[in-house]
């Protein structure tokens, strides 16, 4: 015999708390930037560039792209699921956004790492 | 029956604009919309950091595209949504600990999201853009 839990609650869950952990990770990130920016104050291109070439910065904005693109990923995944009734086209535009966000995490690491 | 045929006659006046949104649920909605603006923008963002970050030449271009008038008026609206999400999502993270899901406090924050996140788009607009 087949033990079946009936557990329909928690199937959300990891993506409710991924949407929650990313939060947090923006919202220290934010704080720690404006924090950044307002004392080092870059005026010109090599400030600008020097401030993101910083160590702690590069990994630092990193974490907050990573949280961007999934925190984006559950968000945007909602609004679908509330508004795209057609499972074809819902399918696609999740597709969609799919691409696109792990795109913009690649461009984003490249814009990082560059030299 | 003069009854029924009154009853069938009736216009059907469904003006659901009657039910106004609570200060909650316009929070609410705004928290979706800005995170949708956030979300269809994210790629221009990206666009203007990689091209201030490569070259001075490519810096000085950036710059001079973003003293145009509809330019700043998009980052204002930018900054707007994302100051409105973040704001209102603090407050939805005291709500998931159940902190001032009381009807006052939650009417009480929900103005203030919207107060402080227009608020502070004014002060950040003009040191950043102007």
């Amino acid at each position: 015999m087949v033990n079946r839990v009936v557990v329909g609650a928690h199937y959300g869950l990891r993506g409710w708390l991924v949407q929650r952990v990313s939060a947090v990770v923006m919202t220290v990130y934010a704080a720690l930037f404006a924090a950044a920016l307002a004392s080092a104050r870059p005026a010109d291109h090599a400030a600008w560039k020097a401030f993101f070439a910083q160590g702690w910065m590069r990994i630092a904005t990193l974490l907050f792209f990573a949280s961007l693109f999934l925190h984006a990923w559950v968000g945007m995944r909602d609004i679908l699921m509330d508004y795209v009734k057609p499972t074809g086209l819902r399918l696609a535009l999740e597709v969609l956004v799919i691409l696109v966000l792990v795109g913009c995490a690649g461009w984003a690491v490249q814009i990082l790492w560059r030299t | 029956m003069p009854d029924a045929a009154l009853k069938k006659n009736r216009p059907l006046w469904y003006n659901l604009s009657l039910l106004n949104l609570p200060l909650p649920g316009v929070v609410s909605i705004l928290h979706r919309i800005s995170g949708a603006l956030l979300f269809l923008f994210a790629a221009w963002l990206l666009y203007l950091l990689d091209a201030s970050l490569d070259s001075p030449e490519r810096y000085a271009a950036i710059k001079a595209t973003l003293v145009h008038p509809l330019a700043r008026l998009v980052l204002l609206g930018l900054l707007w949504a994302f100051l409105h999400h973040l704001c209102a999502g603090v407050r939805y993270l005291f709500l998931d600990i159940h902190k001032g899901v009381d009807l006052p406090t939650a009417r009480l924050t929900s103005g203030l999201v919207l107060g402080v996140s227009v608020a502070l788009t004014a002060v950040l607009g003009v040191m950043l853009l102007w």
